[in-house]
């Protein structure tokens, strides 16, 4: 058995990992791409929980986060063309027509 | 620590653990700093499954599958036709250089790195000298802890039943969503 331990500090770092991403990259398809590993952190916590407890419910739970993260997608990559389309650069930083 | 180390490594399947892992954090890392949108899609492709093997380390070889085939396969299609309609070649990747510069990211990582520090101290009753769920993982590791689909089917359709008929209106929704913002209205100025 893997000891919890080491599964636990996996996600928390992959979770981390996505942070970092989020914070720095300015790129709005780099940004989704960084929520995804941070969704994928979470459920790597969940699969490991259900593993644990020897129970079911957290790999519902993971298919649960699988269909959020389908559509998440869908409505992100949605909203990424669309930005394309209008201002002609993915930076989010170009979006600031609603500052006051 | 000696004492964890030599546990780490004291099977099989740990040492692939840790080798998975490894893998996965590394090339996480690797996609959020690429400047080249193909190679950060194909980074997260390979930590997609390092994931996928983790999964099946722990026993969930259902989730394992739909890893590679929900994830691997089916949202990395999105994402790289998308990168195919946006990619301009090297004009893009040179505004992407523009937009990113990893000698400015000092701070964010410190940040990332206090916040895994933080998490990790207050976890620490749990990973620590007294691990206070050890009597379950226990009573775990007298039975396998593999749960196959045969039993995520019985869950799902038994007492979890509404959050399938959740899962298809969020479906649903995303669809609708997507369809009405991926279509070509009238330019306007922004």
């Amino acid at each position: 058995m893997i000891p919890q331990e080491f599964v636990l500090f996996f996600s928390l770092a992959l979770f981390c990992i996505g942070v970092f991403g989020v914070l720095v990259r300015r790129n709005l398809l780099f940004i989704l791409i960084s929520i995804e590993i941070m969704l994928n952190a979470v459920a790597v916590l969940f699969v490991a929980a259900s593993h644990y407890h020897n129970s079911g419910d957290g790999q519902i739970m993971y298919l649960l986060i699988l269909t959020l993260a389908a559509s998440e997608v869908a409505v992100g990559l949605g909203l990424l063309i669309q930005m394309y389309r209008r201002t002609h650069t993915l930076d989010v930083d170009r979006l600031s027509s609603m500052k006051g | 620590m000696t004492e964890e180390l030599t546990l780490l490594f004291s099977s099989i399947p740990n040492v692939l653990f840790v080798i998975a892992s490894a893998v996965a954090l590394i090339s996480a890392m690797l996609t959020v700093t690429r400047h080249n949108a193909v190679h950060a899609l194909l980074y997260l492709v390979i930590t997609m499954m390092a994931i996928s093997l983790i999964f099946f380390l722990l026993g969930a070889s259902f989730a394992a599958a739909l890893q590679i085939i929900v994830y691997a396969g089916a949202i990395m299609v999105l994402f790289v036709f998308v990168t195919m309609m946006l990619h301009q070649g090297e004009s893009t990747i040179i505004q992407e250089k523009q937009l990113y510069q990893p000698s400015k990211s000092l701070g964010a990582a410190v940040l990332c790195v206090i916040l895994l520090a933080e998490t990790l101290f207050l976890l620490s009753p749990l990973t620590g000298e007294e691990p206070i769920n050890l009597s379950i993982a226990d009573t775990a590791a007298n039975v396998s802890g593999n749960i196959g689909a045969r039993e995520i089917g019985l869950t799902l359709f038994g007492p979890y039943l509404l959050l399938v008929e959740i899962s298809a209106l969020l479906l649903l929704t995303a669809l609708i969503g997507a369809f009405h913002l991926g279509r070509r209205h009238q330019e306007s100025e922004l």
